[in-house]
């Protein structure tokens, strides 16, 4: 294999091989924490931090990891950065994290972190694994907002709380549509959202 | 007893871990393409939440709760360590995931045939860590976490057992090709939540 570039591992997994569409990673939280753009982003910041430093951290310390208890010692790096960040997001941004604390803990078990730190950081020198990190948790990012932007903005007519369509229950014209506001909307429109990038990437097509 | 008959019946339907809580949704819809392996991954899941839960549920209770060491004496009474709450449970569920593997293979090796693969990949399943995390923030005693944990390990199994029953036969169905694959069995999933959702009115 080639050796990977930085621009690569940052611009690919955005749109060609995105860890939700894709990948299947990391879906938990993208259903969970998509009801409004704010808290959208301020996970999506969360996890991007996650990844790219637990990709850093495990890929430092690759060459010591006896393959036998890698898991565990995966999830220790891991789950004290994520300890970190949820300390931190507590003390910045407490009104908006107390919705969203447990799926911040669950940052954790998200696949997305385990699967980069697996699959790339054990095999490739620190920098460009936290590149890979960043990367991937970017093209993460972008669902996550591009779902929490949909759902916010046509469930309950506001973008980042400030009314954009005017309801009517406030003398506008607009009906917010209730159901985008129920977690299931988000599997639709995640559906909807691999359909569009299938039918733009054609070469991203199941066949079975 | 009807209080723990309730909790559990809530558990499995109301509040499931994959349909209502979205928890565990990688392996969810990765390990759902055949019934017969959904079931020995749900059955594994079931194992798992009935021993973590209850595990954690005593590790929160005597040793990360606000004020849990005191029976250490009063002294450490003003403790909280509840920051270190996280990093202990997720281990107490690796730990868990590596002794039942080898439980497995020594004494049940039939059965840890079928589960093989399976185990190591189930302490990366949120839904475990989901189900100690709500077990903390629900602050069930002992006995309510051990229905729990097996009531939503249940309840996930056969959310995953119904997923890979539709997606057995959405094989032979014709789909548009963007949306073969994932995309379909994310709107499948949805459809199942909704459904799923009409038991909140319990």
């Amino acid at each position: 294999m080639a050796e990977p570039k930085i621009k690569d591992v940052l611009i690919e997994p955005v749109f060609n091989n995105n860890p939700i569409a894709l990948q299947v990673l990391g879906i938990c939280s993208a259903l969970a924490v998509t009801t409004k753009l704010e808290t959208s982003i301020i996970m999506s910041v969360a996890v991007i931090a996650v990844t790219g430093c637990s990709n850093a951290a495990v890929s430092l310390v690759r060459k010591f990891i006896p393959s036998s208890i890698r898991i565990i010692v995966q999830m220790t790096i891991i789950a004290s950065l994520v300890i970190v960040v949820d300390q931190v997001l507590q003390a910045v941004a407490y009104e908006q994290t107390k919705s969203i604390s447990v799926f911040v803990g669950l940052i954790i078990t998200n696949c997305i972190v385990m699967g980069r730190a697996e699959a790339f950081a054990m095999k490739n020198p620190p920098l460009i694994s936290f590149f890979d990190g960043v990367g991937n948790a970017m093209g993460y990012s972008v669902i996550l907002i591009l779902l929490g932007f949909v759902r916010e903005l046509f469930g309950s007519g506001k973008l980042l709380g400030f009314p954009v369509l005017p309801l009517t229950t406030d003398g506008g014209w607009y009906v917010p549509n209730g159901l985008l506001l129920l977690p299931p909307s988000a599997f639709f429109l995640i559906g909807a959202l691999i359909w569009l990038l299938r039918t733009w990437k054609p070469e991203q097509i199941e066949h079975d | 007893m009807d209080h723990y008959i309730q909790l559990f019946l809530k558990s499995v339907f109301v509040e499931n871990m994959a349909l209502a809580y979205f928890l565990g949704m990688c392996t969810f819809i990765a390990i759902s393409k055949n019934v017969k392996t959904a079931v020995s991954l749900g059955v594994a899941v079931v194992v798992i939440m009935a021993l973590t839960i209850p595990a954690n549920n005593l590790i929160f209770q005597y040793l990360v709760k606000p004020g849990a060491l005191s029976w250490l004496g009063s002294e450490y009474a003003a403790y909280d360590l509840s920051f270190l709450g996280l990093i202990s449970y997720i281990g107490t569920i690796a730990a868990m995931v590596q002794i039942l593997e080898m439980t497995l293979d020594k004494f049940f090796p039939s059965l840890y045939q079928t589960l093989g693969i399976f185990l190591p990949l189930i302490t990366v399943n949120c839904a475990i860590l989901g189900g100690s995390l709500f077990m903390v923030e629900r602050d069930y005693n002992f006995v309510e976490s051990c229905v729990f944990g097996v009531g939503a390990g249940f309840g996930w199994a056969l959310a995953i057992a119904a997923l890979a029953g539709i997606r057995e036969k959405l094989k032979y169905s014709d789909i548009p090709h963007g949306l073969r694959g994932l995309g379909i069995t994310f709107m499948t999933v949805g459809l199942m939540a909704l459904a799923f959702m009409s038991f909140g009115g319990m």
